[in-house]
């Protein structure tokens, strides 16, 4: 039994692993043919059909570029940066449902690779640690707009992580739990936390926008005023891991919005598909619709992205500290009093 | 009317300094019409031409490639008077006269004939000046969708009489098509 635990969880590590990278990868394209589109263009479209491969060329051509290492005394560090970056962009994915339970040889198998009772704290704590990865690369560059992009990244993840754990914490009072998996179960039959939290989820969103260094807030790589930001000094791979952290932490950070505020694997009809096609289906069939949910979160990343432009760096501050903590605020006093009223 | 509110072209728009209301400074109106107006474009039809299988289309007085024009006997029309050379604005065109002798009476219409015709391709301007100024209807600028290809060495670029001459069986056919 427990070799089968080994093995079961195992296998699922590798999936979500293997998937988060596909999907970090495909970003890369999607994201170029969305602005494409969106510009009235048609994006890459010579390797492979339709330009599919063209994220193997990308990545092809990252790892034959050269390795440049700019003068710093701190090699150790400048090596250390995009690494961490990219540890902690997958580490978050481990507490994710990825569905409900599946039955294979009688055993009941959890779609999870782990379930622990503190996940929303393991997650908030990830997502703080994966600040440094940019914040040391930037900083062991010895390149001042290195430096003032780290410096950026610093105060904007401040700034918007308090609000992101305010408006975390009104979903924690509905559903008495941290474990992500509870939350997920929780919201079975349409009761998804974003017809409950509204505010809330739209605090979030703005606050993963911030997380992840997207636009509009992307100050800490725009390149009109900071040439590449915190990656600025990297070349090869090692700046194609920075890129790539980006990509797996917008992953990463859809499949938490999608798990926190859009009912995770739910969908309408669960329990009527679970009744006539048997519990195995109506799971499977919601796997895929929480994948459908996090294709929907990035596309929505990427469309915010061509549409609105990048805020000046006092109004991010102003959005954060004058206007969304005391937003989140006010959800918590409004979910606690309703909650208080009902229950 | 004062005016300043008069608008010749119709597109003069007031602005006004008033302040924001309450639903404006939240700005999710204006956001959403943003990504409205996004989400429009990725379902317009693309701008781009994919160009080495597609094309521009020309313009119709399009001004192409030269060629040098062959007669309904097959027999050059250029007579190497120097016209197009002296018309041409930038200097493209140089040529060296020859005297026919009685067996070439088949390949040139005239007593006298360009022995060598040479046109620079980095000077040309394609103003069609040259098509203009010819006498004996011996050079035009075609509607060919050839562009000089890109090379390195300048020399590539100047088109003597084997590139610009009327190929002989375009010729044939336009006489098969005559008759």
């Amino acid at each position: 039994m427990e070799e089968a635990i080994i093995i079961e969880k195992g296998v699922i590590i590798l999936a979500v692993f293997a998937i988060t990278m596909l999907f970090a990868m495909y970003c890369t394209l999607a994201e170029r043919k969305i602005a494409a589109w969106i510009q009235d263009r048609r994006g890459p479209n010579r390797a492979g059909p339709g330009g599919l491969f063209q994220p193997l060329a990308d990545g092809l051509k990252l790892f034959a570029k050269e390795e440049f290492m700019p003068n710093t005394p701190n090699t150790f560090l400048f090596v250390l940066g995009p690494f961490i970056s990219m540890t902690m962009a997958l580490m978050t994915s481990a507490v994710i449902p990825w569905g409900d339970t599946l039955e294979i040889g009688g055993r009941k198998v959890i779609l999870q690779a782990t379930d622990i009772n503190v996940a929303m704290l393991y997650v908030f704590a990830v997502l703080s640690v994966s600040v440094y990865g940019i914040m040391i690369g930037g900083w062991a560059s010895n390149n001042k707009y290195s430096l003032i992009s780290a410096m950026r990244v610093a105060s904007q993840m401040i700034s918007y992580e308090i609000a992101m754990g305010l408006s975390i914490v009104a979903i924690l009072m509905m559903h008495s739990s941290m474990s992500l998996r509870e939350i997920a179960a929780n919201q079975h039959g349409m009761h998804w936390n974003i017809f409950y939290q509204p505010l809330g989820f739209l605090i979030f969103l703005v606050c993963s926008f911030a997380e992840t260094n997207r636009t509009p807030f992307d100050l800490a790589e725009c390149e009109q005023e900071l040439i590449g930001g915190y990656h600025t000094e990297y070349s090869s791979m090692r700046m194609g891991f920075f890129l790539f952290a980006e990509y797996a932490a917008m992953f990463i950070s859809s499949t938490l919005l999608a798990v926190l505020y859009l009912g995770a694997y739910n969908y309408p009809g669960m329990t009527w598909a679970a009744e006539n096609w048997g519990e195995n289906t109506a799971n499977i069939i919601g796997i895929f619709v929480l994948f459908a949910k996090i294709c929907f979160f990035i596309f929505l990343y990427m469309w915010v992205r061509w549409t609105i432009p990048r805020f000046r760096y006092d109004q991010l501050m102003n959005l954060g500290w004058k206007t969304l903590i005391p937003l989140a605020i006010l959800n918590i006093v409004v979910t606690a009093v309703i909650l208080l009223l009902t229950r | 009317m004062s005016i300043q509110n008069i608008s010749l072209s119709g597109r003069k728009k007031q602005v006004s300094n008033k302040e924001m209301t309450l639903g404006e400074r939240l700005y999710i109106g204006a956001i959403a019409g943003g990504m409205a107006t996004t989400l429009k474009h990725m379902f317009k039809k693309k701008v781009t031409i994919n160009y080495p299988e597609e094309t521009r289309p020309f313009s119709p007085v399009y001004r192409g490639r030269h060629m040098l024009m062959r007669d309904e006997e097959g027999r050059e029309r250029c007579t190497a008077c120097g016209l197009c050379a002296l018309s041409c604005p930038a200097e493209a065109i140089t040529m060296k006269a020859a005297e026919r002798t009685p067996e070439e009476k088949h390949l040139y219409r005239e007593e006298k004939y360009a022995e060598i015709y040479e046109i620079n391709m980095l000077r040309c301007i394609y103003c069609g000046l040259c098509e203009e100024a010819c006498p004996k209807q011996a050079i035009y600028l075609t509607k060919s969708k050839q562009i000089v290809h890109a090379n390195t060495s300048r020399e590539h670029f100047i088109f003597g009489k084997e590139q610009l001459v009327m190929p002989l069986e375009q010729a044939i056919n336009n006489t098969a098509k005559s008759e």
